[in-house]
């Protein structure tokens, strides 16, 4: 995994609350057997009409939105489905980061295992960048902040162990697999359960 | 200091204890897997040489992209998607390398995963449970701590039986006095999520007490369990009781003789302790329920069966929702008419669900304008239900008898609802497209579903009753 420091980019609002994982990648794409290519089904129903033509009222289809790696969300995003092919979805098309005042817990699980960033702010500053769409934001991991080009600064929540993850491009099963010790001892403990 | 259930089996499970810089270790007893979240975990496992650890603590069933149609099933008939064949086959081929026992399609006990489990006596109480699937939650019914993950997890699991997880916070859901005729544990939890919102229980792990919970037998529980997802909630818990033991005793792979004494003893000890504290409580009066249905894209939007849909001038969401589903605030649902009624899922797919619905669709039609399909839940509930003659009522009632899978609660696998229908549905999601692109989904009980089909139109089951 590449490591994270700090992300800097315009950024693409959609302003909907509980955005489920079945919007951000529906069910009938899950068929795939690998994780690449599935930036392109990416808010599939809402980005195509059913003839396949895009959709020029949605945002990922205006030109505004191209190169944008910043996606800012309404509250409780990412509900739903335990589907890890929603933050591959996410990666594939080129977001690096999502913004939202509450994101879900499995999808904010399986984001940051694949480096995709889940940033929690507080309703203020959700507001402020839900009303100004296309800011040049920027994250630091590294000091856990979110930069607005109005000069206010927000501090983010991150798990400790995933922000070390994140920066250090350390895969997490690397550590559990330094874990084998105990994991024998555990078992030895509860053989007879 | 008295413990909640959570808090025991946690603790039991810690490998490792969570640190201000790591998270727990945590060890898990049971490891449920299917064909969709799996490959690409599979896949990691090969790159990297390792191996599954505990083959003996994995199982593993096919039930999202499976086809329900007996001659696609048996008889050789393509199945209408061929990723979705691509991907069983890849299933069987990983199971097979890495020595995982799998229910393939032909066998006797295949069905879906949040099923068999149960079924076959490996969700019990105190332990810990995943998959990749968000409504593991299901088997937090026996006072099990079981929850979805996403496929990183998958290999975590695969390669060292553990996960990594910082302990979530705790929420009571106490459920005072009992249902009354007609109403069910789904209804009840739609009513919760109703109540407590679709992100009322983020970060939490809610446990369900009271009366009515207690009341409730265990294909009921496990309602109520696997749609606690819906409400945002790591997993939901039930505390095991006479009820859960008697469920268990005598399943093919429960524990047996003197250690089916010892697993009783142990299971006597989990329930939450006398004034230990939840980070929340919330409570209700089950009497007062009524039938619910949804009216929205959320699970969180429900209203009583006879109840009209609320207003909320100035929410572009809940605009958006009401004109995805071609409802006008403020207008009833009873007796909209209906195209598909799908009775069936990881929520009501049980011989109780099937009873309850053919209670009502007993010497009754479906109406003409309805396309109804049944699927059972597993071979097993198929078979029960085959030998009660439940089988005979839906098909005699004008009803699709089919195959076990998850069928058209996800429609992967081509049982789909068309762009625009209206299905009352006994699934656990009602999210744009989920039964299909356009679709429109109407979450209710059996009961509801099996009335509104027989009526035509979305209808209060104790009409009928």
């Amino acid at each position: 995994m590449d490591k994270i420091t700090t992300i800097r980019s315009r950024t693409v609002v959609l302003p909907a609350s509980n955005i489920d994982t079945d919007q951000i990648i529906p069910a009938r794409f899950l068929t795939t057997t690998t994780r690449i290519g599935l930036g392109k089904q990416l808010f599939s129903d809402w980005r195509y009409a059913p003839d396949g033509s895009p959709k020029h009222d949605f945002v990922l289809n205006q030109p505004q939105a191209a190169g944008c790696q910043v996606l800012v969300a309404g509250r409780n995003l990412g509900c739903g489905s335990s589907r890890e092919h929603a933050p591959w979805a996410l990666l594939d098309y080129g977001f690096r980061a999502v913004i939202s005042t509450e994101i879900a817990d499995i999808f904010r699980n399986n984001s940051l295992k694949n480096g995709l960033l889940p940033v929690v702010v507080d309703a203020a500053t959700s507001r402020w960048l839900i009303e100004n769409p296309g800011s040049e934001v920027s994250i630091d991991l590294a000091s856990t902040t979110l930069q607005l080009p109005n000069g206010i600064s927000v501090s983010f929540p991150i798990d400790p162990f995933a922000r070390y993850c994140l920066l250090n491009g350390v895969d997490e099963l690397g550590f559990l697999l330094q874990q084998q010790a105990s994991i024998a001892a555990y078992e030895q403990r509860h053989k007879d359960l | 200091m008295p413990k909640t259930m959570f808090q025991k089996v946690w603790e039991q499970h810690e490998v490792a204890p969570e640190t201000a810089d790591t998270p727990a270790v945590l060890y898990i007893d049971l490891h449920l897997i299917h064909e969709v979240t799996t490959p690409q975990a599979f896949e990691v496992l090969r790159q990297q040489g390792l191996s599954v650890r505990r083959r003996d603590l994995t199982l593993a069933t096919m039930d999202h992209s499976t086809p329900t149609r007996p001659e696609q099933v048996f008889a050789g008939v393509p199945v209408i998607t061929t990723a979705a064949a691509k991907q069983v086959e890849q299933l069987e081929r990983n199971c097979s390398e890495a020595g995982i026992e799998l229910l393939n399609m032909d066998s006797e006990l295949r069905g879906i995963v949040h099923i068999i489990g149960p079924e076959l006596g490996l969700t019990r109480p105190g332990r810990t449970i995943v998959c990749g699937d968000s409504h593991t939650s299901t088997h937090g019914a026996f006072g099990a701590l079981a929850f979805g993950i996403g496929t990183t997890e998958v290999g975590h699991v695969f390669a060292t039986q553990c996960i990594l997880q910082r302990k979530p916070a705790t929420f009571a859901i106490n459920v005072n006095r009992k249902l009354s005729a007609g109403v069910t544990a789904k209804d009840l939890v739609l009513a919760i999520i109703g109540q407590i919102g679709v992100e009322g229980g983020t970060g939490h792990v809610v446990e369900y007490r009271g009366e009515a919970i207690r009341a409730l037998n265990m294909e009921e529980r496990m309602t109520v369990c696997n749609m606690s997802i819906e409400a945002g909630a790591r997993a939901g818990m039930i505390a095991p009781d006479e009820t859960t033991f008697s469920y268990l005793a005598d399943r093919p792979r429960s524990p047996h003789g003197a250690a089916w004494e010892r697993a009783i003893e142990r299971w006597r000890e989990l329930p939450t302790d006398p004034g230990a504290a939840f980070h929340r409580e919330h409570t209700l009066d089950a009497a007062v329920l009524e039938p619910m249905i949804s009216y929205g894209t959320h699970p969180g939007m429900v209203i009583p069966i006879n109840g009209s849909v609320p207003n909320r001038k100035g929410d572009p969401v809940f605009d958006k929702a009401l004109a995805y589903m071609g409802f006008q605030a403020g207008e009833a649902l009873r007796d909209r008419p209906v195209n598909v009624v799908f009775i069936g899922s990881c929520t009501n797919g049980r011989l109780g669900d099937l009873r309850s619905a053919a209670q009502l669709l007993r010497g009754r039609k479906v109406a003409s304008n309805v396309r109804m399909l049944v699927v059972p839940g597993s071979q097993q509930v198929k078979a029960a239900a085959e030998a009660e003659g439940l089988d005979r009522i839906f098909i005699d009632a004008g009803a699709d008898w089919r195959e076990p899978g998850c069928s058209m609660c996800i429609g992967m696998n081509g049982d789909t609802v068309a762009r625009g229908e209206y299905s009352v549905s006994t699934s656990n999601r009602n999210f744009e497209g989920r039964q299909g692109a356009g679709a429109r989904t109407l979450l209710a009980s059996p009961l509801t579903a099996a009335a509104s089909a027989i009526r035509g139109r979305v209808s209060d089951p104790r009409d009928l009753l």
